[in-house]
């Protein structure tokens, strides 16, 4: 009888394990193909613009004697001998294999005029006889100065931090020291303190429109309620490039905007709302806008309504009742729709592109302009990177000092 | 609550989509979309064409039956002449397809196929700069020069060509050229006349248009409106005295400044009155001012001219089509005839004298080429090879200037 009953328990157990066994099979083979899109998507292209910034091996590829030769050498005096010849050698293969161009674009990044330098000097390198080093400066004395050897230097190794300084407005001597760019040429740090502050003014215009909106949405008639919603929703199926255009009929100089302020102040009063930082945060603010009531609706219609009735009946002013009870209570929502705006306009680009002007460029668009015209990927993955980090910093004391279990999206 | 949920989903369902989009976007990048705009714009001002066109009619041919090319372009008028000049005649001699695909410049595209051996496009229209650099990354196939065909009297292509028409990896179509263009009925008295004058507010007041993305146009204008001769822009450019002075130009006008990017910009900016002059493209100036009938004229002073190029993509399987296409569009009849569409100058001397009548509103286009001698008395040649140096540092101290 005893005996029954433990193997019957067994089986039970095993029955329970293997079902529950199965069941978790199910829902990794469900999610699986969503694992697959993240994967090919975005973990692929993210870990390879990250790789781009840190590595780069073109140089050590093309040039490989010559990174040998100078990793030896201190950065300070006159390079060795041996990198003139390594140099001569490495130089001669280049220009037989057509890899010339490529090593030349890529050190240019470091240093301008070497693109022009190093195609011109390997052409006639096959002809170079010792000693070298004359005969290098008989074709451009530049390579008489250290620092070009420098920065042959600092280009041939591997892996490099010169990204995430030139991402910084750092740029190094041939002997290895950081320094800050020249004035004239900083500008990615404060295109970082520009973005963050402009996200961080979106959010909050964000939240000061769409709270009281989401707040009068929430407490109307069903019906009234579904049809505002609609009203919210209906931009959301409008490209937002169309939105995006529409900014800009309405905001140019003679848009209609300006028409009726020039109506009631005179041709004098037209203000400038556009190709500059003011179009940029109209536009954002109202594209974003969706992803601020949307939470913060949805979070505001779980509250009930006899919470705050409860608090006046206490006693509470009205004004009371919602700033002690009602508000807290809807923070997780718009909380949510914060983080969400934020993290969005963060990378924004299209819109700052469009209406943004001159002044209201944000990291993005720099991010796009060297991911399709310069083609300098390295230093779009170096401030990619350095975006994404601020981002996960931010998302981490978030999580820290708010907790992410209090985010609600409805 | 029923219904409340419904919301909730729907809400939620939207924000997915919308995400979705974006996240497209993002991926794709504006341009596509900015491009599609563009192509839409200059397709807006498409005449009628096909009723009045001459049709080339070559004795058709079969040698590449059955081949099909990807020829990638600018789209708009640019691309409409290129399909009218190159791409029928050349269906029709040869038996091949011809897919036009869009794009709006850069190498970035042409990279990524490249890199990952996924190359579907064949030839590549391209500016000269771009197709410089595209051939140093190891990008386009070589061209040999000696497989273009003579001029009609004889002379070797490489002679007929403009100076730079014919690089490793490239062959010249068009010169094009920046120029300076503005609204007649914004000023009274006084019609601006130089480049000075683009400079120069007090006298001729409004906003004025200059290209955004790059420094190359910006200071060489600036230089030449202060002054320097067409031949010494460059070595003033090389010293950084040269360059602060170039800026130093550029801030004067720095507020009065609305910035364009994409080409079809120029026009648009001045149709709606948000500047009273502007850089542009001519071309673009001229399908304005002809086909739209708008009020603009064009300052040809100073102009700045820049060659446009066609390119075989690195490791297309089209080689052998590709290179007979290059040769084809490039020979003298084929750049006269597509002048005939935009104006802008074929690349080949010999085909100027050949340049007829724009093949719908029938007014002599001789007039309207860049490199016709009246607009071209003191005109300047972009140095691509300059720039392939120095971009890097002036982009640089040229975003940091844009930005401030």
């Amino acid at each position: 009888m005893g005996n029954v009953a433990a193997v019957q328990t067994f089986n039970l157990a095993g029955q329970f394990k293997s079902s529950g066994k199965r069941a978790r099979r199910g829902t990794f083979l469900l999610v699986l193909p969503l694992l697959a899109f993240l994967t090919v998507s975005f973990v692929l292209p993210i870990s390879n613009m990250l790789n781009r910034s840190v590595s780069d091996s073109t140089v050590a590829d093309v040039l490989p004697r010559t990174a040998a030769a100078l990793r030896a050498w201190n950065g300070k005096d006159r390079p060795p001998f041996s990198a003139y010849s390594a140099l001569a050698d490495d130089l001669v293969r280049a220009e037989r294999e057509g890899t010339i161009g490529k090593v030349a674009a890529r050190v240019n990044f470091e240093r301008p005029g070497m693109l022009s330098l190093l195609k011109k000097t390997a052409r006639v390198a096959d002809r170079f006889e010792p000693p070298y080093a004359q005969a290098f400066n008989a074709v451009d004395l530049q390579w008489s100065d250290p620092e070009v050897w420098g920065t042959l230097r600092h280009a041939s190794a591997i892996h490099t931090a010169g990204y995430y300084a030139a991402a910084l407005d750092q740029t190094r001597k041939a002997d290895g020291t950081w320094i800050d760019k020249p004035e004239y040429e900083q500008v990615y740090v404060m295109l970082f303190e520009r973005t963050f502050w402009v996200a961080a003014l979106v959010t909050a215009l964000c939240f000061l429109l769409g709270y009281p909106l989401a707040y009068f949405i929430a407490h109307q008639s069903e019906r009234t309620r579904n049809l505002l919603l609609i009203l919210v929703l209906l931009p959301f199926w409008t490209s937002l490039l169309v939105r995006t255009t529409a900014w800009i009929a309405l905001l140019q100089t003679n848009g209609i905007v300006n028409d009726g302020i020039a109506l009631i102040g005179g041709e004098g009063a037209r203000l400038e709302l556009m190709h500059n930082m003011t179009g940029t945060l109209i536009a954002m603010t109202h594209i974003l806008l969706p992803f601020m009531i949307l939470p913060t609706y949805s979070v505001m219609l779980s509250v009930p309504p006899a919470l705050t009735r409860a608090a006046i009946s206490l006693g509470a002013t009205p004004w009371t009742a919602f700033w002690r009870v009602y508000f807290p209570m809807t923070l997780p929502g718009a909380a949510a729709g914060g983080l969400l705006v934020f993290i969005l306009a963060l990378g924004y680009y299209i819109t700052p592109a469009l209406v943004g002007g001159r002044t209201g460029q944000l990291i993005s668009n720099m991010i796009e302009f060297h991911m399709k015209t310069s083609l300098n990927w390295g230093l779009a993955g170096g401030l990619g990177g350095i975006l994404l980090g601020g981002v996960l910093v931010l998302y981490i004391v978030y999580a820290r000092v708010i907790g992410l279990n209090r985010l609600r999206l409805g | 609550m029923g219904r409340t949920t419904a919301i909730i989903i729907a809400a939620a369902a939207a924000i997915v989509v919308l995400a979705g989009v974006l996240l497209f976007m993002l991926g794709r990048g504006s341009d596509g979309d900015v491009n599609e705009l563009d192509k839409e714009l200059s397709e807006m001002k498409l005449p009628d064409a096909d009723a009045t066109a001459p049709t080339p009619q070559p004795a058709g041919g079969t040698a590449l039956a059955g081949r099909s090319l990807v020829v990638v372009s600018w789209g708009g008028a640019y691309t409409k002449s290129q399909i009218e000049a190159y791409h029928k005649p050349f269906e029709a001699q040869t038996g091949a397809k011809i897919n036009s695909v869009d794009y709006n410049g850069g190498i970035a595209e042409m990279k990524a196929q490249v890199e990952s051996g996924n190359v579907t496009w064949d030839v590549v229209d391209m500016e000269l700069a771009d197709a410089q650099r595209a051939c140093d990354e190891g990008l386009l196939e070589k061209v040999d020069a000696g497989i273009l065909p003579p001029a009609p009297d004889g002379t070797p292509a490489v002679q007929d060509f403009v100076p730079n028409g014919i690089t490793p990896c490239a062959v010249t179509t068009i010169v094009f050229s920046h120029v300076i263009a503005y609204d007649s009925t914004k000023f009274e008295a006084k019609m601006p006349k130089t480049l000075a004058d683009f400079f120069n507010v007090k006298d001729f007041p409004g906003k004025r248009g200059l290209r955004k993305t790059s420094p190359k146009i910006n200071l060489e204008l600036a230089l030449r409106a202060d002054g320097v001769p067409a031949d010494q822009v460059y070595s003033e450019l090389a010293t950084k005295a040269g360059v602060d002075r170039a800026f130093k130009k550029l801030d004067s006008i720095k507020s009065h400044v609305i910035w364009w990017e994409p080409g079809s910009q120029p026009p648009q900016l001045l149709a709606d009155g948000q500047v009273t002059m502007t850089t542009g493209y001519n071309g673009r100036f001229f399908d304005a001012q002809v086909t739209e009938g708008k009020p603009f004229v064009i300052i040809w002073d100073s102009q700045l001219q820049e060659l446009d190029v066609l390119g075989i993509v690195k490791g297309t399987k089209n080689v052998d089509a590709a290179t007979q296409f290059v040769s084809f569009a490039t020979d003298t009849q084929r750049l006269a005839d597509q002048a005939q569409w935009i104006a802008y100058g074929p690349a080949r001397r010999s085909s100027l004298p050949l340049v007829g009548k724009h093949a719908v509103k029938g007014i002599d286009m001789k007039p309207h080429m860049p490199n016709a001698p009246e607009n071209s008395t003191n005109a300047m040649q972009i140095d691509f090879l300059w720039w392939a140096d120095h971009q890097e540092e002036l982009n640089q101290r040229w975003s940091a200037w844009l930005a401030k």
